[in-house]
């Protein structure tokens, strides 16, 4: 099949970029989509041109590395899934294909396609955690979890740091992954000493760094390759609410 | 080289790692801050060390190529973390898994590591607990565990089929916490590419910084490294694309010695190869094997839809083969004998590589929905790659490069042959001997890097207290700086016309064939051959565009890709030195009348640990001699 | 002690956001319930004495406060969010994103400019005349004369359009408001979600039909 791409080429942080056209023919559909792009980087070097430079590792779904605005969509088309479990199947045959770096003004373009995410890091930095040092956890037994809480805590916890929540937000905003990590250590009993600190710190922590706030669009679910919910969010503006309201600090 | 000493302690098994931690000397709290520890990679086992050590209060760096840790490769591992809790009373102990580990790894493991790694896992699982990490608990509240191949017990704790990305992102939050006290800094997009040693000691890397481009020099008084394997040396296997042995590779050619490098895991349940261009090979958990059946056509080369083929004329060679175990044959041998099959012409898929594991039967007695709550995610997940759904025509599938036994030689405080170098995690070669035990991996790093590592790296660092600051202005670093800045020159100089992917793909092909799951010494010795024909044209037609300044993602892969040169080679070198088959290891010239791995327990019961003898030089081989005093060594057997 | 002062994040905001709305969803409900007794047929009569005891009760007066506060604090951190979460994204995509679940809370900022344009309106239609601000209609019985002055306003076709326009904003403000308030103030349940947002479907109806048939009844049915 043949496609027409439509990339954003960047030189660094610095530099303004613009959009460039590359035919590709040739293309398989069962390529993935990043696939198709190494296929493009293999003929941009042999024509001296410089390659396409994204950031990928794991290639599963798993890392949440890779990361393209595809058509308008964070990850593409496809629903619950990464841009490296998207194949070149879900399109048609000489179709147009926009291909843009995640846009925040917390994630600076550092190269074309490739994002500096090391703010949520940041966030999680901020409290995202539980201060438990190694020699000092209790029987791990000693506290039950309950069965609903842990797969609810699992299912929160899913998350691969991608950023598409950001990507997808129209306000860029980071509510969805800071809201996920909130509430999984919030609802397991190990973290709830430490609850209203984190939240509190977490939410100023992804204000300060540029991310806009929740405006409850919900793009974020409907985009988060995990799908994770946007109950998180409620619970984290609940969690908040305590922290900032019922709770008196000592 | 003096004779290599693993320094296990003396006595009775389950008391040396306790008795040697309370003699082992510590370094006070207000010297700890005076000390720089460096750590490269922050995979499970570089994040928990890395925390663990910033809690003790050392002034720690840590280094990964990603963007982020929490993107190290630890977060594909899917099955789960087993740990001799004995929850579910059903007769496990530290002892038992010690056992089952050593008889997994086909007794090339050392003993005293393993009963240590075992001993620390019931506190590996209290702290993840701790730290937040979701394992799956039953309605009572208490943790839950699953049986997993290769033992009768149940102790493999799990979070659905994501513990890997759960266990890592535990270190992740330990190492966050110390980020956040100011314990640790956290330095990623940089690779290590060299190590510098300063009057015989590891004192410091040379990193290059992936985003500008730049070489940086950071010092410190002992180097860790948690690095990973090198099982992306076959380009396509189960690992992220960039996963490496650089680091571990500078530093064996800086004096550590490298040991059992032939000894690498091959997964047999893998999605296959797909077409020309694909870059990675998906793995679909072994557990599918309890109701999948595995056949090839009965007629070579029969190009026909699968569901055309009728049952008599199917091959049920697993069946057929071993029928008292059938479609549940351990990993090596399901994965051989999806090869020979393969290799004699059988093969489905257009590129004959691939075999058929078929639900047909299973769907038909047990119902769609039964087998749906069973594998729903992992047919979905095998409908997104292939686009083909197992439910309508049976799964494609083939073994595929998954984990690396080898690595780095270290005694028992993790040390490698090079003082103040450690060595933890898969980047180490110690706890699996031949062959890794399924869900043993995440609980080895995670012990290596909470538990062990604080306390052996804490008595060498007790002499190291008056060492001021390292600088990094001096000659080594000079030194070490301008032959990273020479090997980056000679390379992108070649401008050639081939791309280091195309390179890798070549290579990973040759030690595929030639040293992969089925080797012989005919062609071990052509395919060193090949390897050493492909780098001299990787050295003459190496095309890298671009400069060394800024993002340059080829001239990364260009710098892996020469290192796996090397790592094949020495890859064939063991696997030549081992003329017997063991685990992983099969040479052909050494089975069982039925075609199993027959073992030399007389000539082979030692660790090969290999010094590196400089650039195109043959590697000079130490023996490290494995002496078992708990266990009795046997043969194993499936029959 | 307290060197942790509490700041006033995006968080917060969406709190005072949602409460100050839900004190105009109420609000609306109440106006709605005075206004369409205007319908029934009856000259105005139930409406002047449902207008005499709002503007005697002593209590509607203290609210009256109340609901302006909200007005204005409901818009301005509107407009204070919107720029604040403009300035997240500097560098916009090419292709507008696709993912949006609801149009409804793609265009919040929109529609509730429009509205605030619309109430501007409706001020110089109403309110203002209570306040003396503007000439009192020449058929109306003084300034308390709504029912007059809605006959006046409601008569002129292309009031009736703006204002029956207008609604159809409101109501697609509203449609998305109401459960978004929720969501806001943490209240989210597996079970009870689907029905808020039922709920606020029906409630984003009522008003916006409540409010259309007035115009509708003046221009068509009243003489």
């Amino acid at each position: 099949m043949k496609v027409n791409l439509k990339i954003w080429r960047q030189k660094d942080s610095k530099s303004k970029g613009k959009f460039i056209k590359y035919k590709l023919d040739d293309v398989s559909p069962e390529m993935s989509f990043l696939d198709m792009l190494d296929f493009l980087n293999e003929q941009l070097i042999k024509k001296g041109e410089d390659p396409v430079s994204f950031d990928h590792d794991c290639r599963e779904g798993i890392c949440g590395a890779c990361g393209l605005y595809i058509n308008g969509r964070p990850h593409g088309p496809l629903k619950k899934s990464t841009t490296c479990e998207l194949y070149m199947r879900e399109f048609k045959d000489g179709s147009t294909i926009v291909v843009e770096p995640w846009r925040s003004k917390a994630f600076p373009v550092i190269k074309d396609l490739m994002v500096n995410r090391s703010a949520l890091d940041e966030i999680i930095r901020s409290g995202g955690y539980i201060s438990v040092g190694a020699g000092a956890a209790p029987e791990a037994n000693s506290i039950p979890v309950g069965k609903e809480v842990s797969d609810k805590a699992f299912d929160l916890a899913v998350c691969i740091g991608c950023g598409a929540c950001v990507a997808a937000c129209k306000n860029s905003s980071a509510m969805l992954f800071v809201a996920a990590k909130v509430s999984q250590m919030a609802i397991l009993p190990h973290g709830k000493p430490e609850a209203t600190k984190r939240v509190k710190r977490m939410v100023n922590k992804s204000d300060e760094l540029g991310f806009g706030g929740c405006s409850n669009t919900y793009s974020c679910e409907f985009d988060c390759p995990k799908g994770i919910s946007v109950e998180a969010i409620a619970r984290m503006n609940r969690e908040f609410f305590k922290s900032t309201v019922c709770k008196s600090k000592s | 080289m003096t004779k290599l000493d693993s320094n296990i302690p003396s006595g009775p098994l389950s008391d040396k790692w306790t008795s040697y931690k309370s003699d082992l000397k510590l370094v006070s709290p207000a010297n700890r801050k005076k000390l720089d520890i460096i750590v490269v990679g922050a995979g499970i086992a570089g994040a928990s060390a890395a925390g663990a050590l910033g809690e003790l209060g050392y002034n720690v760096k840590v280094f990964c190529f990603q963007d982020t840790p929490r993107r190290a490769h630890s977060v594909a591992a899917q099955g789960g973390i087993n740990a001799a809790k004995n929850y579910k009373n059903d007769g496990d102990s530290i002892h038992r898994l010690f056992l089952d580990t050593i008889k997994g790894g086909d007794y090339r493991a050392r003993e005293g590591n393993v009963y240590r790694a075992a001993e620390v896992s019931n506190q590996v699982i209290d702290h993840f607990t701790a730290l937040g990490v979701p394992f799956a608990h039953d309605y009572g509240g208490m943790l839950d565990t699953r049986s997993f191949g290769g033992v009768q017990v149940s102790r493999t704790f799990y979070a659905k089929g994501q513990t890997g990305q759960q266990c890592l992102l535990g270190s992740y939050y330990a190492l966050s916490r110390q980020v956040d006290k100011g314990t640790v800094r956290m330095l990623s997009r940089r690779e290590m590419i060299d190590l510098v040693i300063v009057d015989g000691q590891a004192r410091g890397i040379i990193a290059r910084n992936l985003v500008t481009g730049e070489l940086e020099r950071h010092s410190a008084h002992a180097v860790v490294l948690a690095s990973g394997g090198y099982g992306t040396v076959f380009y396509l296997s189960t690992l992220a694309l960039a996963s490496n042995p650089m680091a571990a590779w500078a530093s064996h050619k800086k004096g550590a010695l490298f040991a059992n490098p032939s000894f690498i895991q091959i997964h047999p349940t893998s999605v296959p190869v797909l077409n020309e261009y694909q870059s990675k090979l998906t793995l679909m958990s072994e557990s599918l094997r309890n109701d999948g059946r595995v056949w090839v056509p009965k007629q070579k080369g029969d190009k026909r839809h699968p569901n055309e083929i009728p049952e008599d004329e199917r091959d049920y060679y697993l069946e057929r083969r071993y029928p008292s175990y059938g479609n549940l044959v351990p990993r090596d041998v399901g994965s051989r004998a999806a090869k020979e099959r393969c290799d004699a012409g059988y093969g489905v898929g257009d590129t004959g590589l691939a075999v058929y594991l078929d639900f047909k039967d299973a769907i038909n007695k047990q119902g769609k929905k039964t087998i749906e709550d069973k594998y729903g995610n992992l047919f979905e997940m095998y409908q997104k790659i292939s686009g083909i759904s197992p439910y309508e025509e049976p799964m494609k599938i083939y073994p595929a490069g998954h984990y690396t036994m080898g690595g780095l030689w270290v005694d028992y405080n993790l040390m490698t042959t090079i003082p103040g170098l450690f060595a933890i995690g898969e980047s180490n070669f110690s706890d699996h001997g031949a062959n890794r035990l399924g869900a043993n991996s995440l609980m080895q790093c995670a012990g290596d890097g909470f538990f062990i590592l604080p306390y052996t790296i804490a008595n060498f660092l007790a002499d190291d207290i008056a060492t001021p600051k390292i600088p990094t202005d001096t000659n080594e670093f000079d030194q070490a700086e301008k032959d990273v800045e020479d090997k980056i020159k000679k390379l992108i100089s070649i401008n050639g016309n081939e791309t280091a992917t195309n390179f890798h793909k070549r290579l990973g092909k040759i030690l595929w064939d030639y040293c992969g799951m089925i080797r012989n010494e005919e062609g071990l010795k052509k395919g060193d051959q090949l390897l050493k024909e492909l780098e001299e044209e990787f050295y003459k037609n190496l095309k890298i565009p671009g400069t060394d300044k800024g993002v340059n993602q080829e001239l990364e892969k260009a710098l892996r890709v020469q290192t796996f040169f090397e790592v094949g080679q020495l890859m064939i070198q063991d696997a030549l030195n081992r003329k017997e088959s063991c685990g992983a290891h099969f040479r052909e010239e050494s089975q069982t009348e039925t075609g199993e791995t027959l073992r030399n327990d007389k000539d082979y019961a030692y660790v090969a640990a290999w010094e590196y003898q400089g650039q195109d030089q043959n590697h000079k081989l130490h023996k490290e001699d494995l002496n078992f005093e708990f266990v009795e060594l046997k043969q194993r057997s499936y029959k | 002690m307290s060197n942790n002062r509490i700041k006033f994040t995006t968080v917060s905001q969406k709190y005072v956001m949602a409460l100050a709305g839900i004190f105009l969803m109420l609000f609306l409900l109440v106006h709605l319930g005075i206004n369409i007794l205007m319908v029934i047929g009856d000259d105005g009569e139930m409406f002047s004495q449902a207008v005499k005891f709002m503007l005697t009760n002593p209590l509607i007066k203290i609210t009256e406060y109340f609901l302006f506060g909200g007005f204005i604090v409901h818009i301005l951190l509107g407009v204070i969010i919107q720029i604040y979460n403009y300035r997240a994204r500097p560098v916009k995509y090419s292709k507008s994103i696709k993912s949006d679940q609801s149009m409804f809370s793609k265009y919040m900022i929109h529609t509730g400019i429009l509205i605030f344009v619309f109430l501007f309106i409706h001020f110089f239609h109403f309110f203002f005349v209570k306040l003396g601000l503007v000439d009192v209609p020449a058929s109306a019985e003084g300034k308390y004369d709504f029912f007059s002055m809605a006959v006046v306003t409601f008569q002129n076709p292309i009031y009736s359009a703006i204002y029956l326009v207008s609604f159809v904003f409101l109501g697609f403000h509203l449609k998305h408001a109401f459960q978004s308030a929720f969501q806001s103030l943490g209240l989210y349940h597996d079970k009870y979600t689907p029905a808020i947002k039922a709920l606020g479907t029906i409630y984003a109806l009522i008003i916006s039909v409540g409010f259309a048939i007035i115009p509708i009844y003046f221009l068509f049915f009243y003489n």
